[in-house]
């Protein structure tokens, strides 16, 4: 694994001097990243580039992973679920679970770090053990309407961090102690996002049996309701009427989401009104993922609710016009007519995936727009950046910090 | 950041020669947005929460298109006006929003009130504007620009030596030299006008930058354009 200067070629060595310049001025600070699962999930993917990258830079960074049964998991998950506003019965026995793991947790894990920089709900817990270093709380969560028990149960600890980081705006809550908006990103170095040789996009697209001659149309994303790939499908149909094109719907069941496997049987039948509709049901293959992206010709992300969406960020830094709802952190990445088009509806999105195939130009300047905006905005460098900005904060409260 | 005042002017020195006694520093500044929790579904709201917000958040909402969006479009629409006139749907107010003319304001503070001043002027000449709302999740979120600002290593202290560093400096640091220096520290002008003017004493090079309008430039055309009047008068 390479070091920071890896992505010099990308985004230019004066965003890396520049990142130097802030490392300096933690020199001799110590992080502390805690979450729950060393691998898995977008958290523990992006901590397994970010630790060894700020430690390289000269930044005593470790990461420690909290300790948890199947139970306490369980009623985790369920906290996930209620967060993000859906209908979840808990119960006094679960929240019960949650303090005696946590208790446990309190218990073995050093925290002696300068920075203790906890991710999501699981550890949260932890800041019961805060002496006088300084605490972050990061919510990877849409917590834009939260469940109201679930949440006051969590302030109640959130109240003790010293600060708390939000991706999106709407996600920010009242609360007493400073917030941050930091959005995630991708890192285009990883295997779903580098630049792939012509032959492997085009052993991917024989592998699944798809033209190259037609154009393509793609949604990456789990079968889950959420994504709407009925929808999709349904937009797919209307653009069908009037250009020759294919549909590849790809993605992958969750193992703990028994409906993701009813919502895959219902489009699989749904796809069978055209046989240019391609329903890829993928395991975790990044290559896969990227070839796909690589070789479509328009990119959707028809979500009825998002987190942040990181397919639109991957899809944009290919290059790609992107058409997707404007829903979560959508719009942080798509400025509609200018990176994008934002649709709200099955009609809307039909209409605008229309004009991209129709006018290649114009969907060829969205493309090339979009990618300069990831890469300003939603690269791992950026994310490095406003982390390490993050620390400093804590030991400055102006609005204009002069070094 | 100091800019020294002593001057090494010589009546018979060509200006391009001209060594400063004092270097012009670069400096590069990293934005942090802070969020504020306050939002405004309404119009009334809008315009109480810009009364009161810190002025952080005024030059956030005024600038960030700029930097996030610095390849798109020459001409950044500002959040509030975007805001009144994409969600809210009030076009008439968005666009006098849009064409408020940053550079002529000196502190965030004054252009503050400038804002005020359009968004009652025109509540009082359409009343009924105040009884438009945006649903939930369409809000205006206030948010703070935390601005941290490094000494970088480069320095120059003639206008060759400028202009090389200019071609080569990151955005974030003409950034803060030609946008922040100016109207958030309230300088009055920007940096590079300041040093050539007092430091190497050419006067009419620093009126030609300062009496650019860098808000009609994206920042990759801006870099070019003041490298250029800087580059044609040491020709």
């Amino acid at each position: 694994m390479g070091g920071i200067e890896d992505y010099i070629p990308i985004v230019g060595k004066g965003v890396i001097d520049d990142l130097m310049l802030a490392a300096e001025k933690l020199d001799g600070t110590s992080i502390q990243m805690v979450n729950s699962t060393a691998v898995g999930g977008g958290v523990a993917e992006i901590l397994n580039r970010m630790v060894p990258l700020l430690s390289g830079m000269g930044i005593h960074t470790k990461w420690d992973v909290i300790k948890g049964g199947t139970e306490f998991f369980s009623v985790t998950k369920k906290f996930h679920n209620a967060l993000h506003g859906r209908n979840e019965e808990i119960t006094q026995h679960d929240f019960d679970i949650f303090m005696e793991t946590s208790r446990i947790n309190i218990e073995q894990m050093e925290t002696n770090s300068d920075i203790l920089f906890i991710h999501d709900p699981q550890p949260i817990a932890l800041i019961n053990k805060k002496k006088d270093n300084k605490w972050i709380w990061r919510c990877h969560i849409d917590v834009s309407n939260p469940n109201q028990p679930v949440w006051q149960f969590l302030k109640n600890f959130m109240v003790g961090y010293d600060a708390v980081v939000f991706s999106a705006p709407s996600f920010s809550q009242s609360l007493p102690m400073r917030q941050f908006l930091i959005a995630p990103s991708i890192d285009p170095l990883s295997d779903k996002n580098k630049e792939l040789p012509q032959e492997t996009i085009d052993a991917v697209l024989n592998k699944y049996g798809i033209d190259k001659s037609k154009p393509i149309i793609t949604q990456i994303s789990r079968f889950d309701r959420l994504k709407d790939p009925l929808g999709v499908i349904e937009a797919f149909l209307l653009v069908k009427r009037h250009i020759d094109c294919q549909l590849i719907l790809a993605g992958g069941t969750a193992a703990d989401d028994p409906e993701s496997v009813q919502v895959f049987e219902e489009v699989k039948q749904k796809a069978e009104l055209d046989p240019d509709i391609h329903i890829l049901l993928m395991p975790q293959d990044d290559i896969e993922v990227n070839a796909l992206q690589r070789a479509s010709t328009v990119i959707m992300q028809k979500s009825l609710k998002e987190g942040f969406g990181l397919t639109v960020a991957e899809a944009l830094w290919k290059g790609k016009p992107v058409v997707a709802s404007a829903v979560g952190g959508i719009p942080l990445q798509i400025s509609h007519k200018y990176s994008g088009l934002l649709c709200y509806s099955v009609n809307g999105a039909a209409f605008a995936v229309k004009q991209l195939l129709n006018s290649p130009q114009y969907a060829k300047k969205l493309g090339e727009n979009g990618r300069e905006h990831i890469r300003n905005n939603f690269l791992l460098t950026r994310h490095i950046r406003d982390y390490m900005l993050l620390f400093l904060s804590l030991y400055h409260t102006e609005n204009v910090v002069l070094f | 950041m100091e800019i020294a005042i002593e001057k090494t002017q010589s009546s018979v020195m060509p200006k391009e020669l001209i060594r400063a006694a004092d270097p012009f520093r670069f400096y590069t500044r990293l934005n942090l947005s802070e969020l504020t929790g306050l939002k405004a579904a309404r119009l009334g709201e809008l315009l109480e929460l810009i009364k009161t917000v810190p002025g952080a958040c005024i030059y956030h909402h005024t600038h960030r298109f700029l930097q996030q969006h610095q390849y798109l479009s020459p001409e950044p629409p500002n959040d509030f006006a975007y805001w009144v006139s994409n969600v809210l749907g009030e076009d008439e107010l968005g666009e006098y929003l849009a064409s408020i003319d940053i550079i002529q304001y000196t502190s965030v503070r004054s252009l503050r009130e400038k804002i005020i001043f359009i968004i009652e002027d025109y509540l009082k000449k359409n009343p009924l504007a105040e009884k438009r709302f945006v649903n939930n999740g369409a809000e205006f979120h206030f948010i703070k620009s935390v601005s941290f600002v490094f000494p970088t290593n480069q320095v120059a202290y003639n206008l060759h030596e400028l202009a090389d560093i200019l071609k080569i400096i990151t955005m974030d640091s003409i950034y803060f030299h030609v946008f922040e220096a100016r109207l958030r520290l309230e300088k009055g002008k920007n940096d590079l006008s300041l040093w050539i003017e007092q430091e190497i004493g050419n006067k009419s090079l620093a009126d030609k930058i300062a009496r650019l309008d860098p808000y009609t430039f994206t920042l990759e055309n801006l870099r070019e354009k003041i490298v250029s009047l800087i580059e044609r008068s040491i020709r």
